[in-house]
């Protein structure tokens, strides 16, 4: 039953593999593997029985051949503070057109992290990054880990000492700039080491400038320790064209926690897979995010927690606002397994739809084997609320103002949630750009 | 397909050979006395049935395990071991079937009759006997097997045969439409609201063999009908095939309320034999129509249904209250499908799912708002509840909605019964079981209150009983 | 009527859970004790051991009640013994009538002393007149078990089911919490109007609003898991007025 992808376009892909020039002998292993098991899967085009992709279509992929991007454009850090969140203090790490840029780039190391270009530190340093790298994201049955494990050109890995707290967040910056050809493809890679009861804040954002169609396949894998508390925040700015497929992956043992906040708009596809392991005792996952669709836009979140031990905690909470004939979907799932007592687990996917062309797909499910549990979802879907909007307007407030301050007040509660303080003011200025213009039948 | 006329001698036998071919179909169509069109309607089934096998397209989603069904090592089917066309009055029905009827607190006799009920009784796959039909008649309301209603009401199930489940809905739905050998019909003529309870009550008992009944309910503008389905199976060491289809019509005003209590053969404790239970239910509520579905399902080793509601109408309302049960090695995968097309449709969901021993419950169900559907409602409830460490509850909720009008929630929880609860019902002198069962069918009240009070009784009773031996 | 030894007990599940440790206690028929504490001293553990609650496990001394150990006897057969708990925070059941509780109950209790089990109308006889006795709502009544009550209306619903349930020994675990003037009253009506010489009541809380209400025959101080003081209705007085500082420091942990 395995779906071969038509050569045409795997054909590009496959050049792309061919151009690969690692040093590593195990890297070289590890990418032959990952091509073999791509290759074997294919993408994920088939519509029937396809559960993981059931409001997801990809069959574009089948032909349209997208070629990995081999040089950057040139690109001043003036012009990256006017389209992307940025701090002097943090430590950045910036990757241009899919490559990592030192000139860019600033703090990487500090007392008790380090961060560097995995590639590069994969080949000097293979006792660090071998046995971590594809260990939390797997190639198994995933195309898209697959592909970018096969494909991935630079990367970054954060390495976070035990008991470290660096004071000042990590900002993973990739940007596609407007010049260079359409139909290119990257394959952003961030390992995150958190060691022993470190608390680590790392920003993974994305901005795409370009005009054309580009397809960006990240991974993010966080192996963490016992202990350890990551605090992560997700900025997806893409351009309408765009292809973003992108997969979060996480170890989770003993203690260890994992924070995600989201902000996702932009693409003509784009894909959100979160999946946390919860391996330990007292883990815990928070996993809450925003996505704004509008015109053909789809963004799909396909957000899962596994409880494998006893007295975890997951939090799944997502909101969405849809506008145009965009589509958005919701697939959020937790499975506890057997034995993972007083498991507390709690969903929820709260929607705003503002157009009659615009469709939200929303499935929360709950696969549950122990019974002494606690676990609960919740999904709603609804316009906005006239009384309320009635309410702000006989305070003499304008329609359109009414309407525009009580969708924002409904992404806010996400908003809110990211930090520092200069990324939410960020993704403020963003919000006030982007609502307003949403096609939302006069509403707005 | 070979047609081999040399089969026909065999019309005379009472099962039909084991193995399904057109031959087959063609032998339960001639054994029914059916018209030509019925004939083709079923060979059309068939055939598609065919590219389906072929296909590997029995579904495959639902969360369930079985070993592949081996659809040739089957009698479609099987009518009771009587002379003639099976009893001529209430005396010839089988003593046993009268006994199982009265322990599932079926009042078929006589003097049940203040009770209120009209029943068509089906067994194996005939429909035996049939109560109440003179009275009903007055009314112009029609109640009978599917059989007779062939026969005498021609062009009513012409018009509406197929026309909620068409016989290419799904694997199980069209190999019923080929091999179907009875079931109920109703019908209840405009502005009649039946005053009783028509009832419809299903046993399988012929080992190795399936049923395929196929029900045919119409309320035709503002009228009114309840209709209750009870079903039984003795104890068999192999599995039986059950695959029936439900059509239910609710034309502009009408409104129809359809109770299950559904008590097939679960298998042993053991996880051997029972009925694999894949129905296909579904009803149609044209304008300010109303659809209710109420089940409570504690029997089948496998449980595979989604009752649901099309409201293709105008202001027409839908209705899902359902209490699944699954105990020892049952697995259920159930719940329904609400499709609003009609502007101010509404629909409510209250699912709630048991699971014990090593059963495992699925909540599956879909919510679609369609773009036309202007100020559609839903309102979802679904709770799971496990007992014991061994089992598994699942919610599995599809929610697509493409009207931006719409109002959607959706909620659910699953827990163990709370040591709050159960220890403050043992503090005042309750047993550990009798608390569960206390605690049980209270959360199962919302569902429970929706059946009438016989049925409510019933299925109080039969979750103590589904459940004895997993608490305490 | 009750003779508690020694007793230690703890929360199952959480390491150093210990919360009783070594408690004493002797009630004769009839007796109405206090037993006062500050928060945390575990009094309302002391309550739920002594109801058989599986969340504690009793790990030194013992618990006879009227001669005979109940240390192994689950919390129905204790119920059908004559213990009764007046719960600080009833559960809430849905689904299930007050009625239907309490008959389920007494049915129980009956079957259990080989008493004849009351018909659903003497049943429902007894019923309204303790409803009316107790001065509860006939309305909350027709709902699911304490499911929208309110605190006020969840502690007479606790008195009305002692008065249907008549046991011997009442425990009161904090049930003046939350209470105004008026369920107050209610509440120390119907234990006094309970009282009789085979009836004993122990009546756990934290203020001596209660007790002046009901005149307690002995009053008790519990601190860090041991009774540490006994007394007259007098202790009481000096625990509203002093608060419960002394006791604290007078008796620190025998663990500690």
């Amino acid at each position: 039953m395995t779906t071969i992808a038509p050569a045409t376009t795997i054909a590009s892909y496959a050049r792309d593999f061919s151009k690969n020039e690692d040093g590593a002998e195990w890297l070289t292993a590890l990418r032959n593997k990952a091509w073999a098991e791509f290759e074997s899967l294919g993408f994920p085009t088939k519509r029937r029985g396809n559960e993981l992709w059931k409001y997801t279509d990809l069959r574009v992929l089948d032909t349209k051949a997208f070629s990995r991007a081999e040089a950057a454009s040139a690109l001043s850090s003036d012009d990256l503070r006017k389209i992307a969140p940025w701090n002097d203090d943090w430590h950045t790490a910036v990757t241009v057109d899919g490559q990592f840029s030192s000139e860019l780039s600033r703090n990487l190391s500090g007392d008790d992290i380090a961060i560097s270009n995995l590639i590069e530190t994969a080949e000097r340093d293979k006792a660090a990054v071998e046995p971590a790298l594809g260990s939390v994201a797997d190639i198994a049955g995933n195309a898209f880990v697959a592909l970018n494990t096969a494909l991935f050109k630079s990367g970054v890995l954060v390495k976070v000492d035990r008991d470290a707290e660096p004071a000042q967040p990590i900002h993973i910056l990739h940007i596609v700039t407007a010049a260079g050809a359409d139909n290119r493809a990257f394959y952003p890679r961030i390992l995150l080491l958190a060691g022993e009861n470190s608390k680590t804040s790392i920003i993974e954002s994305y901005v795409n400038v370009s005009e054309g169609s580009q397809f960006t396949v990240p991974v993010f894998e966080a192996s963490l320790s016992d202990g350890a508390a990551v605090r992560h925040f997700r900025v997806q700015l893409e351009n309408e064209q765009a292809i973003h497929l992108a997969t979060t992956r996480t170890e989770q043992p003993d203690s260890a926690v994992f924070n995600s906040t989201t902000f996702a708009t932009g693409p003509a596809i784009g894909r959100n897979d979160v999946h946390t392991n919860l391996s330990g005792e007292h883990s815990e996952t928070n996993l809450h995010g925003l996505y704004i669709t509008d015109g053909s836009s789809h963004q799909d979140n396909e957000i899962s927690t596994t409880h494998q031990k006893p007295h975890g905690t997951s939090h799944q909470f997502y909101k969405g606002i849809l506008a145009g004939k965009s589509r958005a979907v919701f697939s959020g799932k937790v499975l506890v397994q057997a034995g993972a007592m007083k498991t507390l687990a709690l969903q929820k996917d709260l929607n705003l739809l503002l157009s009659h062309g615009a469709e939200i797909d929303t499935k929360p499910s709950l696969e549950i084997y122990a019974d002494d549990v606690k676990c609960a979802h919740g999904a709603t879907a609804g316009h906005v609320d006239p009384t309320m909007l009635f309410y702000l307007m006989s305070r003499g407030v304008r329609r359109e103002d009414a309407a525009i301050m009580l969708v924002s007040g409904f992404a806010s509660e996400i908003i809110e949630e990211f930090e520092p303080e200069s990324l939410r003011e960020f993704l403020y200025s963003r919000l006030e750009r982007i609502i307003p213009e949403l096609d939302s039948e006069g509403i707005l | 397909m070979e047609y081999r006329w040399g089969f026909v001698t065999d019309v005379d036998s009472d099962d039909a050979p084991k193995g399904l071919s057109e031959d087959t179909v063609r032998f339960i169509s001639a054994k029914k006395e059916e018209p030509e069109w019925l004939l083709e309607w079923r060979l059309k089934a068939f055939r598609h049935w065919l590219t389906l096998e072929a296909d590997d397209a029995e579904p495959t989603w639902a969360k369930v395990k079985y070993p592949k069904i081996d659809y040739q090592d089957m009698i479609y089917y099987s009518a009771p071991k009587k002379p003639g066309d099976g009893p001529q009055s209430m005396d010839e029905v089988d003593p046993e079937l009268l006994e199982a009827f009265d322990k599932l607190g079926v009042p078929l006799h006589e003097r049940e009759k203040l009770a209120g009920v009209a029943v068509d009784a089906v067994f194996d796959s005939v429909s035996v006997a049939t109560t109440f039909a003179d009275q009903l008649e007055k009314l112009g309301i029609i109640f009978c097997s599917f059989n007779e209603a062939v026969k005498n009401h021609p062009d009513l199930v012409k018009k509406y045969l197929g026309s909620v489940v068409p016989y290419t809905d799904n694997f199980f739905a069209t190999l019923n439409s080929a091999v179907f050998s009875d079931g109920s019909f109703a019908y209840v003529p405009p502005g009649v609201k039946c005053p009783i309870e028509l009832m419809t009550y299903f046993r399988i008992n012929t080992e190795g063999s399936g049923q395929f009944e196929r029900t045919l309910l119409i309320a035709d503008k503002d009228s009114y009908v309840s209709y209750l389905e009870g079903c039984t199976a003795p104890i068999r060491r192999t599995s039986q095939l059950h695959a029936a289809v439900v059509e239910l019509v609710a034309l502009d005003d009408a409104e129809i309320k359809y109770s299950t209590v559904q008590n097939w053969f679960p298998g042993t404790k053991e996880g051997v034999g029972g009925v694999y239970n894949f129905v296909t239910k579904r009803g149609r509520a044209d304008k300010n129509a109303k659809i209710s579905w109420t089940q409570v399902e504690t029997g089948s080793a496998i449980t595979w249904k989604y009752p649901s509601v099309i409201l293709r109408g105008d202001n027409s309302v839908g209705e899902f209250y359902s209490v699944a049960l699954t105990n020892n090695h049952q697995q259920a995968d159930t719940g329904t499908k609400m499709i609003h097309l009609g502007k101010n449709t509404k629909s409510t969901i209250v699912s709630k799912g048991i699971s014990a021993g090593f059963g495992q419950n699925t909540y599956r169900g879909q919510v679609k708002i369609m773009p036309g559907a202007e100020n559609a409602t839903n309102h979802t409830q679904c709770d799971s509840l496990l007992i014991g460490d061994k089992c598994g509850a699942h919610t599995v909720p599809y929610i697509e909605v493409q009207n931006p009008t719409a109002r959607l929630e959706h909620e659910a929880s699953t827990s163990k019964v709370s040591d709050d609860q159960l220890f403050y019902l043992m503090q005042r002198g309750i047993s550990e079981e009798e608390a569960h069962h206390m605690i049980i069918t209270g959360w199962s009240r919302d569902v429970i209150k929706e059946l009438p009070f016989e049925f409510a009784m019933e299925a109080s009773q039969l979750l103590k009983v589904s459940l004895e031996g997993a608490v305490g | 009527m009750l003779e508690v030894t020694n007793l230690h007990a703890r929360v199952v599940d959480v390491e150093d859970g210990e919360i009783l440790k070594g408690l004493n206690l002797t009630i004769k028929p009839g007796e109405i004790h206090a037993i006062m504490g500050p928060n945390g001293s575990g009094k309302s553990t002391f309550a739920n051991v002594l109801a058989g609650r599986i969340d504690y496990e009793v790990t030194d001394g013992d618990i006879k009640f009227e001669g005979e150990s109940i240390l192994e006897t689950p919390a129905d057969e204790r119920a059908h013994k004559g213990i009764f708990l007046a719960f600080q925070y009833p559960a809430e059941i849905p689904g299930v009538r007050p009625w239907q509780f309490m008959k389920a109950a007494l049915d129980a209790k009956h079957e259990s002393s080989g008493e004849k089990k009351l018909s659903v109308r003497e049943f429902s006889k007894l019923f309204d007149s303790k409803v009316a006795e107790v001065k509860i709502n006939p309305d909350l009544m027709k709902r699911s078990l304490n499911e929208g009550f309110s605190g006020g209306e969840k502690k007479r619903n606790e008195m009305l089911q002692l008065a249907i349930l008549e046991p011997k020994l009442a425990v009161l675990d904090e049930t003046d919490s939350g209470l105004d003037v008026d369920a107050m009253r209610i509440v120390a009506d119907a234990v006094n109007g309970l009282r009789s010489p085979d009836r004993s009541f122990i009546l756990v809380t934290h203020y001596n609003r209660l007790l002046n209400h009901i005149k307690p025959d002995v009053v008790h101080v519990l601190a860090n898991g041991q009774l540490v003081e006994t007394g007259g209705p007098e202790l009481a007085v000096e625990v509203e007025r002093e608060g419960y500082k002394r006791f604290l420091e007078e008796h620190v942990p025998a663990n500690a």
